[in-house]
């Protein structure tokens, strides 16, 4: 068995009573007490998560800016210093490389935020890409810890800390800012569907860092909230996860998520020809997201039926969503039969897929 | 360190079984089971009147993680299932040796079970 990596946390989370596991390479915190206690708690209160595994990579120099639009599918050119930017970057095949939060710190500054389980891999697409810009890419993964507080109270824990002003950082901003006495990159940004900040920190600060919040949260309700509950609610908000909805093999456009594809954004950039005749073309499959009113998880892989039960798709992601409490999920189905009717069969009982535009319940981020 | 108590037989399948002052026999998870599985989700259980083969699946559990067999752990007619467990099946998570149980049976050889574990066996199995 190959050794897991650890964040700066390990330690704090086992203390805590976490379950640890085997999450891309690195032993993470599934749960601390119950996946469907935390997922409320955030909902109702606050969730505080370590993401410390996600990658981090500084691009800087005279290129940045225009190295990045022809990187990524979204328009950087509409950043400014303080903002951010969710995007994918595609593969010239229109499918996804990974997808990832662009921060612009400085005209020539730039500080990428991607998947833990794609690192390696980005980071030789990225450098692949920038060979012709003046620009220096830095992995920066190591240096950083990152801490997500995200529920309807989490500004306020936040805020309690710093003497930063928060409510004038909105939603996909971003400030640099002293916590706890900890210097940090507060980001109103999230994956839950919640209001909330993520924390870009040295990692020898986390065990401090960490400790604070949970202490200025407790009475506001926070509660620890592994990558179980992460899953669930970032589900139940519709974003999606690399690797289920966006894949090599599962472009922007099928996942849903053409907003993010800005293809007269007056940069060529990777992957557009491809998308553009995507577009055109209408695509022949598309990702589609269900509910089933049953509480029998529909999980990954499950084949997707039309009426006479021929196969027309494959479930992505699937779960029991803590809020409705019936199964929710994602599927990737032929573009013909995604306008009809679609149903599993899970132990032999056929359940009906309910086709839900996302998200499954009202979301109050800012 | 989960909870074993002596008074019950277990499967190797971490199935509890009690024999009950009227012959029958109640059925549940222990609790290594439902802390392995996580949050229980959805537990389907069979009907009342159903005749069960000692070690035939009779149900399944569901957590958020995964779906798992239940398996008789003696032969014999189903006289109860918990119905509680329909509305509510983080039940077990709560109360696996009580209001979590699952089924209770009407032993067919009412000698049946020697080859049980006791605590002491299944303590060692679950470490």
């Amino acid at each position: 068995m190959s050794e897991l990596k650890r964040t700066p946390l390990r330690d704090f989370h086992a203390a805590h009573g976490a379950r640890l596991v085997d999450f891309a390479g690195w032993e993470m915190p599934v749960q601390y007490r119950s996946i469907l206690e935390e997922h409320k708690a955030v909902r109702r209160a606050a969730g505080l998560f370590d993401v410390s595994h996600m990658g981090e990579v500084d691009v800087r120099g005279p290129d940045a800016a225009r190295f990045l639009n022809h990187l990524v599918t979204n328009d950087v050119s509409k950043l400014f210093p303080g903002r951010v930017l969710y995007t994918p970057m595609c593969q010239p095949d229109g499918g996804v490389v990974d997808d990832l939060l662009v921060y612009m710190r400085g005209a020539e500054d730039f500080f990428l935020c991607i998947n833990a389980g794609n690192i390696d891999k980005d980071l030789a697409w990225i450098r692949a890409q920038a060979a012709a810009f003046d620009v220096t890419v830095t992995d920066r993964s190591a240096d950083y810890a990152l801490l997500a507080v995200q529920g309807p109270v989490a500004a306020a824990i936040v805020q309690s800390l710093t003497g930063a002003k928060l409510d004038l950082v909105k939603y996909y901003h971003f400030t640099e800012a002293t916590v706890a006495g900890v210097h940090c990159i507060a980001s109103r940004t999230g994956y839950t569907g919640e209001d909330g900040f993520e924390l870009y920190h040295a990692a020898g600060d986390a065990p401090a860092l960490a400790a604070a919040l949970l202490e200025a949260g407790r009475p506001r309700g926070l509660e620890l909230a592994g990558l179980g509950a992460r899953d669930s609610l970032r589900l139940e908000a519709g974003y999606p996860l690399y690797g289920h909805e966006l894949a090599a093999d599962i472009s922007p456009l099928t996942a849903g998520i053409g907003w993010t594809v800005k293809l007269d954004k007056g940069a060529d950039f990777v992957g557009r020809a491809a998308l553009v005749a995507e577009k055109e073309s209408g695509g022949t499959r598309k990702v589609v997201f269900f509910r089933t009113g049953d509480r029998r998880i529909v999980r990954a892989d499950t084949p997707v039926l039309d009426t006479p039960g021929a196969t027309v798709g494959r479930v992505l992601s699937g779960t029991l969503s803590p809020i409705l409490n019936e199964a929710i999920g994602s599927a990737l189905v032929s573009t013909p039969a995604a306008a009809g009717a679609l149903a599993v069969d899970i132990r032999g009982a056929r359940i009906a897929l309910q086709p839900v535009c996302p998200p499954f319940i009202p979301l109050r981020k800012t | 360190m989960s909870n074993i108590p002596a008074d019950l037989r277990y499967a190797k399948t971490h199935e509890w079984l009690r024999r009950e002052s009227d012959g029958t026999v109640t059925v549940g998870i222990t609790d290594y089971a439902q802390n392995s599985l996580g949050d229980i989700t959805f537990v389907q259980l069979p009907k009342v009147g159903a005749s069960l083969r000692a070690g035939e699946a009779f149900g399944v559990v569901e957590s958020v993680k995964a779906a798992s067999d239940l398996y008789a752990p003696v032969a014999g007619t189903v006289v109860a299932a918990n119905a509680t467990l329909d509305g509510a099946p983080e039940t077990v998570n709560r109360a696996p040796f009580g209001e979590g149980w699952m089924i209770r049976l009407k032993p067919a050889d009412p000698a049946a079970g020697g080859e049980l574990l006791d605590a002491a066996a299944y303590g060692q199995q679950v470490g």
